[in-house]
């Protein structure tokens, strides 16, 4: 008879999980692992609320396996180290992103990209290497070996830096990644929520222009007075859609939901690169003209690397990045998860989990 | 009241037009511009025929104008040079390919990727800047601005580069852009036509391991024995498909026809790159997570710049890549588009046009 999710592992835990796909998230008694020999053990403070968790509680991917407790933006304190952990001590401020293992000997593994490794393991919904299902940080505490912890910097807060784990570091390496860090290239973010607003910020921090580009006219004077963007185009005006074609060297996509390509790739010069990290649940469409005719590109991109998240965070802590969060507590997180499934953040809710975990 | 293409420009030439959407070709006597100060005129030996001339003659994309006179993949021999002509004498092998102008003095321009300038004119079917319509190869002579002139070298027989000029660019453009021109890497090629077989070529060329991918499961052999293909995927064949998932570092797809990227992204290993330059005209299906899960990309290309241009046609004969022809009399040019459009052509029709083609 296979072991409770209580009786799994030798350490008890508490966190909340969503037990069907209506998302509801309530108390869930679970276990954690013994700290072994390359593991941190963390106590979370805080956890970013990231809108792939709402799509997995949700099972909008059809992938989830329930009970699910997700949380893959955790800030909190090393309580513990194991014996070959040289990178951090007891007391030690940590985060953990989106993956918790890897197999470590391919070669995306030596190239310092774990997250695509064919045998990463997500920090949520994914089995650990003894079959047991994972769980995330909407909870008190994980264990995670120390190769996918990261030492999160001293000048960045720990709430508005919990985003960063995965909002952050899934804008910060594409731009890396496709080349977009040239100071003065012109880049468009489509979408301005928990991705979209942390890119404004490094994109303005890399010395990029910045363009947003959003359906809510809303959005616009906070995106130009308060995050920094340099113009904003309203995606269903035509004609300042039509005024801003081919003007913009890159664009990062960061909508989740089923959109139109094309008015994107006009807005590319020649040479342009759409990247999408958003990911929607069904295929989109893409017209090859303005490929082919351009020589544009659409690629995409997924999380980072262990090594790259730790440069994103060091980056922003230089640049004194974080994200504008709304702090919440852990009981109000189904009414955070309605409101985000309508966009109403600005622009990531992050629980309080210490404060408002009670046991 | 508008001139005759007769009478529109004093030197006389003749060639061969479709005057509508049937796209039946007939000879037609028109005329070229005076070589200009700038220019080369040269006679044309051989004109490929691309399945773009088959598009347009029948106006599919519906920019056509007619009389249109096709012909893209140009080469004969230089008759006469203006007087500021610098690269070009009397009696060189020259070709031009799919563009006689463009702005030079945009971006594009400047970085010498004049086939993306906004201004970009097209050999045929395109307004020239003296007003009048552009006429392409189909004919007896040519007269283009140098900087839109190639060398043809030496060693390679001007039939089989004439489809260079086209097809030879298309492909070995993005197999540089887009970093597939290593050696040993596993280059993809899908659809085994004009550009196909020559882009299994070039990659073979450039150190590549080759893998074709087609629908056609008769086009194995030749692609093995006579291209040089490495391996051949039969791309309704789903155990094929399943057994080659994440093995290519790129791959060009040539195929304008609908068809699934979803498969493809599926070859790709992680960092993959899908390169499209044949263009369907309905949008395609992408899908997303393969997208992002291997940091993969779908780009597209469009023939290349001229300074490439010539830089490709150099290595063309530096490593032997020509191109396989069937060489057809002018008169035979409507049965070559029938057949063409039903792909039964090993890989390019080119056009006799020294010794075929008689005055209207």
């Amino acid at each position: 008879m296979s072991k409770s999710s209580e009786e799994e592992h030798p350490q008890k835990a508490l966190g909340w999980a969503a037990r069907d796909s209506s998302g509801t998230l309530s108390p869930f008694h679970f276990s954690r692992r013994e700290n072994g020999d390359d593991d941190v053990t963390v106590k979370i403070l805080y956890c970013g609320v990231c809108h792939s968790d709402l799509h997995t509680v949700r099972n909008d991917w059809g992938f989830t396996r329930y009970p699910v407790v997700p949380g893959h933006e955790i800030v909190g304190v090393a309580t513990k180290v194991g014996n070959n952990v040289t990178k951090f001590k007891a007391g030690d401020r940590v985060g953990v992103g989106v993956m918790v293992g890897s197999c470590k000997t391919c070669e995306c593994c030596q190239q310092d990209l774990e997250n695509y490794c064919p045998r990463v393991i997500f920090t949520y919904n994914s089995h650990n290497p003894d079959g047991t299902i994972n769980y995330g940080g909407y909870s008190d505490m994980i264990v995670v070996d120390q190769r996918y912890v990261v030492r999160f910097p001293d000048n960045l807060p720990m709430d508005a830096g919990a985003p960063l784990l995965c909002a952050g570091i899934t804008v910060y390496s594409p731009m890396k990644y496709y080349g977009m860090t040239d100071a003065g290239k012109h880049l468009g973010i489509a979408g301005l929520g928990g991705l979209g607003h942390v890119a404004v910020k490094i994109a303005k921090a890399f010395g990029l222009k910045v363009t947003v580009i959003s359906s809510s006219p809303s959005k616009e004077s906070e995106a130009i007075n308060r995050l920094g963007a340099d113009s904003f185009l309203v995606s269903s005006d035509p004609s300042k859609m039509k005024s801003a074609i081919g003007t913009m060297d890159y664009i990062i996509d960061t909508v989740s939901a089923v959109h139109p390509l094309l008015p994107l790739l006009t807005l590319l010069k020649v040479n342009g690169k759409l990247v999408t990290v958003g990911l929607p649940n069904k295929s989109l469409e893409l017209p090859i003209f303005p490929l082919v005719l351009g020589r544009k590109l659409i690629g995409g991109s997924d999380a980072g690397g262990m090594k790259e998240t730790q440069e994103m965070l060091d980056f922003c802590a230089k640049h004194n990045i974080s994200a504008d969060i709304e702090l919440i507590r852990m009981d109000d997180i189904n009414t955070a998860m309605e409101r985000l499934a309508k966009s109403d953040v600005r622009y990531r809710f992050v629980i309080d989990v210490a404060n408002s975990l009670s046991q | 009241m508008t001139r005759l293409p007769e009478e529109e420009h004093p030197n006389k030439a003749f060639g061969w037009a479709a005057r509508d959407t049937s796209g039946v070709l007939s000879p037609f006597k028109f005329s070229r511009r005076a070589t200009g100060e700038k220019d080369v005129a040269f006679k044309v030996l051989y004109s490929g025929i691309c399945h773009s001339d088959l598009h347009m003659v029948k106006n599919e994309w519906g920019s056509s104008v007619y009389p249109l006179v096709p012909g893209h993949e140009i080469v004969g021999e230089v008759t006469a040079v203006g007087s500021k002509v610098q690269k070009f004498k009397v009696g060189d092998r020259v070709g031009v390919g799919c563009m006689v102008g463009s702005c030079q003095s945009c971006d594009s321009c400047t970085n010498k990727l004049e086939n993306y300038c906004p201004k970009m004119i097209l050999t045929y079917g395109a307004k020239y800047y003296d007003g009048t319509i552009t006429y392409g190869g189909y004919s007896n002579n040519m007269v283009a601005d140098e900087h839109f002139i190639v060398r043809i070298p030496d060693n390679l027989p001007l039939d089989a580069a004439a489809p260079l000029l086209c097809a030879g660019i298309t492909v070995y453009s993005p197999l540089r852009y887009y970093g597939l021109d290593k050696p040993d890497l596993h280059v993809g090629v899908v659809g085994l036509g004009g550009l196909g077989h020559v882009a299994v070529k070039f990659a073979k060329a450039m150190g590549a391991k080759v893998t074709v991918i087609s629908t056609s499961p008769n086009k194995k052999k030749e692609a093995l024995e006579k291209l040089g293909a490495d391996s051949f995927l039969v791309s309704r064949d789903q155990e094929q498909l399943q057994a080659a998932i994440g093995t290519l570092d790129g791959i060009i797809d040539t195929v304008s026809a609908q068809h699934p990227l979803l498969p493809l992204i599926g070859l790709l290993k992680t960092h993959g790159k899908l390169v499209l330059v044949g263009a369907p005209e309905k949008p395609l299906e992408l899908p997303a997570f393969p997208l992002l899960q291997g940091r993969k990309i779908v780009g597209g290309s469009m023939i290349g710049g001229m300074k490439e241009t010539q830089e490709m046609m150099d290595f063309a004969a530096k490593h032997s890549v020509k191109p396989d022809v069937e060489v057809i009399p002018m008169d035979y040019v409507n049965t070559a588009m029938e057949r063409l459009l039903k792909a039964d052509v090993k890989y390019r029709f080119v056009i006799d046009i020294g010794n075929t083609l008689k005055a209207a």
